[in-house]
C-alpha cells in the first residue's frame, strides 16, 4: 500500500538524453499505464524508479520516503520483466521463494505465501518444475507469483505479456486487472500496444521522445487528446489529420481545398487564417458530404467496414463504415462537426473551445 | 541401358544402391584406419605390460597378451623400477594426482572468480585487468620458464608442491571461457536478484555457480589431463623422488635400450593413463553437456 511521486525525473546516457523531466504522482492502489513508441524511454523511467539505473536529475518518493538513493533491495519493490528473468536452476517453488529466503522470512511463512500466490495463479500442479519445462504463459504466471508473494509497496511491469500470442495475451491482460484489483497493489505497467493501455490503465502516461504527452484516464484521452501525438497513437485505426485554416471570428476551419467545418462547440482562439490540423477518427466521417473520397483499398470485416482512400487534395483518409462496403467509385463523406478534434497547425497542441458561445450543432462541410 | 538418357532421367535404382555401398565401404574403411592408428600403440603397452622382461629385450613385438601380467604391475606399484629411477609407481600416482588435482581446482576457482568481477563489475581499470589476463595467454609456462624457475627456486620452493603447483594455478583461457559464459547470462537475470534483494556475493552463490556447474565439469576434464600431462615444469622443479611425477618417473626409467626394463615401463604407463581416462569416463555426461548445452 503505497503512492509513488515521480518529481522532474530526467536521463541522460552520457551526452544523450533520454527522459526529459517527468512528473508523475501515482494514488495508493492505481494502476498506471506507461505507453508509447519504441525507444521512447518507458523502460528507463521504469528501471529508474526501479532502482536499476540512476535519474540524472530529480527523486523518486514512495509513500512519502525519498528512495532516489537506495537501492533497488531497499525499495520494496517487485518488477515483472518481459523475458521473465527465471532463475533457470531453480523450481517454480524456489523461484517464487527466493526474494523472501533472502528477506529471512521464516519458512513457515514462505510456504503459505508461495501456496496462497500458486492457488492464485493456478500454478499448485508445478511448484516442483523447472522454468523450461513450462509454457510461455506459465513462466509468465511464475514471474508474477515471484512479485506476488514479496508483498511489495509497488508493482512493475516492463511488457510482461509481449512474448505471449495474442489469445493468450487477452488471458493474462484480464487476469493482471484481476489481480491487481485483488491486490490493491500500486502499479507501474509499460507496454506499446494500445488496447494493453486502455483496458489495464486506471491512468495512462503516453509517452513522445522522452516527455509526458498526457496523463489522464483511458477515455479522457481518447475524447480529449492533449496533442496530435497523442491522438495518433491511440485510437485503431489511427485518427485522420487534415491541414486546416482558421475562419473568420474562430467559428470554423476551412479545410485545405475544400470547404468550410463549423466547429460545434464553440469558437478557437486566433486569427483568421492561423495553420490548424483537424483531427477526425475513421469512425466519426459521415456519408454524403461534400468531400469526395475515392476508395484505394476496402477491407470488409463483417460488422464494418475500412476504407482507405484520397481526397482529390491527395490527402488520405481511413474511414470506417458500420455494415458492408460502399459500391465502387467516389464516395462523398462529410466530417460531423461534433467530433472534431481541432489542433494548433505548428504545435500540435490541442485547442480548446471559448466556452462562451455555443452555437447549435450541425451536419455540416 | 539406353544411350540416349533422357535430361531428367528416374534414378537408378540399382546404380544408387551400389554407390551407397561403395560410400559405406570408405567410409568404413577410414574408419577402421583412424581406429588403428589410435589403439595400436596403446595395445602393444598393454600386451607388452604383460610379457617379461626378457621377451622384449629380444626384440620382440609380441601382439597378444603374456603371463606375466600381475608379478609386473605388483612390482611396479611397490618399487617402480629396478636399475634407474627406482621411485614406487603409488608414490608418483600420488603426486601426479596431488598435482593434478589441485591445479585443476585453483585453476577453475582462481579463474571464476576473476571472471566474475570482470564481467559483472564496473570498477576503474577492469579493461585493463581483463586485457592483462587476456595478454598472459601469449605467456604459457614454456615461454617464462627460466624467470618462473628463478622465482621459485630464490623462495626455496624447488622440490615441494608449492613450488610445482603455484607457477601454474592461474589459467587465462579459463577465465576467459567463464567471462564469454558469463556474459550470456542475460541482464535481466542479474537486476531480477537485484530486485529480490541478492548482493554480489549471493548472486554469486545462488545463480552463478549453479548455472555455472556443466561449465566447470567441462572445464575440470580438461584441466585435469592438463595438469596430469605437466612434463617441463616438474622435470625442473622435482630433483627428489618425493615429489616426482608419474610423467617424469616414465622418462626416467627409459634409458639405454639395454638398460631399461620395457615390460615396466610400459605397465607403468598403463597405470598412468588410467586416472585420466578414469576422470573423463566420469565426467563424460557433465562434460558432453557442458559444451553443447547452457542451461538458460
Ligand atoms: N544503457 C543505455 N545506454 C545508452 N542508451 C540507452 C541505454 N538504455 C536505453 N538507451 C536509449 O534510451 C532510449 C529509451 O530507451 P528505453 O529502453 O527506455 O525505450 P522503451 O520506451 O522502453 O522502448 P521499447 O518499447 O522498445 O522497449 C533509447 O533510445 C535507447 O537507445
Ligand atoms: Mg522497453
Amino acid at each position: 500500500m503505497a503512492t509513488l511521486t515521480v518529481e522532474r525525473v530526467s536521463k541522460s546516457f552520457g551526452k544523450v538524453p533520454v527522459l526529459h523531466g517527468i512528473d508523475l504522482s501515482v494514488a495508493d492502489g492505481e494502476m498506471i499505464v506507461i505507453v508509447g513508441a519504441s525507444g521512447c524511454g518507458k523502460s528507463t523511467l521504469l528501471r529508474i524508479v526501479a532502482g536499476l539505473e540512476r535519474a540524472t536529475e530529480g527523486r523518486i518518493v514512495i509513500s512519502g520516503a525519498d528512495v532516489t538513493r537506495l537501492e533497488p533491495a531497499e525499495r520494496d519493490i517487485a518488477m515483472v520483466f518481459q523475458n521473465y528473468a527465471l532463475y533457470p536452476h531453480m523450481s517454480v517453488f524456489e523461484n517464487m521463494s527466493y526474494g523472501l529466503r533472502i528477506r529471512g522470512v521464516p519458512k513457515p511463512e514462505i510456504a503459505r505465501r508461495v501456496a496462497q500466490a500458486a492457488e492464485m495463479l493456478g500454478l499448485s500442479g508445478l511448484l516442483e518444475r523447472r522454468p523450461r519445462e513450462l509454457s510461455g504463459g506459465q513462466r509468465q504466471r511464475v514471474a508474477m507469483g515471484r512479485a506476488i508473494v514479496r508483498e511489495p509497496k509497488l508493482f512493475l511491469f516492463d511488457e510482461p505479456l509481449s512474448n505471449l500470442d495474442a489469445k493468450l495475451r487477452v488471458a493474462m491482460r484480464a487476469e493482471i486487472k484481476r489481480l491487481q484489483r485483488r491486490l490493491g497493489v500500486t502499479s507501474l505497467f509499460v507496454t506499446h500496444d494500445q488496447v494493453e493501455a486502455m483496458t489495464l490503465g486506471d491512468r495512462l502516461v503516453v509517452m513522445n521522445q522522452g516527455r509526458a504527452a498526457q496523463v489522464a484516464t483511458p477515455m479522457e484521452i481518447f475524447a480529449r487528446p492533449a496533442d496530435t501525438y497523442v491522438a495518433g497513437f491511440i485510437g485503431s485505426p489511427a485518427m485522420n489529420f487534415l491541414p486546416a485554416t482558421l475562419t473568420e471570428g474562430g467559428l470554423g476551419a476551412r479545410i485545405a481545398d475544400g470547404p468550410v467545418v463549423r466547429f460545434a462547440d464553440g469558437p478557437r482562439p486566433g486569427m483568421a487564417g492561423r495553420s490548424l490540423t483537424l483531427g477526425v477518427r475513421p469512425e466519426h466521417f459521415a456519408l454524403g458530404g461534400p468531400l469526395p473520397l475515392s476508395p484505394d483499398l476496402v477491407e470488409p470485416l463483417g460488422s464494418e467496414t475500412v476504407v482507405h482512400g484520397r481526397l482529390p487534395s491527395g490527402q488520405e483518409i481511413t474511414l470506417r463504415l458500420p455494415g458492408a462496403p460502399p459500391g465502387h467509385g467516389t464516395i462523398g463523406i462529410g466530417i460531423r462537426p461534433e467530433h472534431l478534434h481541432v489542433f494548433d497547425g505548428k504545435t500540435g497542441l490541442r485547442l480548446e473551445a471559448e466556452p462562451a458561445i455555443q452555437p447549435p450543432p450541425r451536419v455540416a462541410a | 541401358m539406353p544411350q540416349a538418357v533422357p535430361a531428367i532421367a528416374a534414378p537408378d535404382p540399382a546404380a544408387s544402391e551400389a554407390r551407397r555401398a561403395r560410400a559405406d565401404w570408405i567410409t568404413h574403411g577410414i574408419l577402421v584406419l583412424g581406429v588403428v592408428l589410435f589403439a595400436l600403440p596403446v595395445w602393444l603397452v598393454l600386451v607388452g605390460s604383460t610379457h617379461d622382461a626378457a621377451t622384449i629385450g629380444r626384440g620382440e613385438v609380441p601382439l597378444l597378451p603374456g603371463g606375466h601380467a600381475a608379478e609386473t604391475y605388483a612390482a611396479v606399484w611397490t618399487q617402480g623400477d629396478t636399475r634407474r629411477a627406482q621411485v614406487a609407481v603409488s608414490t608418483m600416482m600420488f603426486n601426479s594426482a596431488v598435482m593434478a588435482l589441485l591445479i585443476t581446482i585453483g585453476k577453475i576457482a582462481i579463474s571464476i572468480v576473476s571472471a566474475y568481477a570482470v564481467a559483472f563489475f564496473s570498477f576503474p581499470g577492469r579493461m585493463l585487468c581483463f586485457w592483462a589476463i587476456f595478454v598472459t595467454l601469449m605467456l604459457p609456462v614454456e615461454v617464462r620458464i627460466f624467470p618462473t624457475f628463478q622465482v621459485v627456486s630464490d623462495l626455496g620452493l624447488v622440490n615441494t608442491y608449492t613450488g610445482l603447483i603455484v607457477p601454474l594455478i592461474a589459467s587465462a583461457t579459463a577465465t576467459l571461457l567463464f567471462r564469454q559464459f558469463f556474459l550470456t547470462i542475460p541482464d535481466e537475470l542479474v537486476e531480477a536478484a537485484k530486485m529480490d534483494g541478492a548482493g554480489p556475493m549471493r548472486f554469486f552463490k545462488d545463480v552463478v555457480l549453479p548455472l555455472s556447474a556443466t561449465n566447470m565439469a567441462a572445464l575440470f576434464v580438461i584441466l585435469f589431463v592438463y595438469g596430469w600431462n605437466q612434463y617441463l615444469w616438474p622435470l625442473l622443479i622435482t630433483t627428489s623422488a618425493d615429489v616426482e611425477t608419474i610423467v617424469i618417473g616414465i622418462v626416467k626409467m627409459i634409458g639405454a635400450e639395454a638398460d631399461t626394463e620395457w615390460n615396466r615401463v610400459m605397465a607403468t604407463t598403463v597405470l598412468a593413463l588410467l586416472p585420466p581416462v578414469a576422470v573423463v569416463i566420469l565426467m563424460q555426461r557433465w562434460f558432453v553437456k557442458g559444451l553443447v548445452e547452457t542451461e538458460k
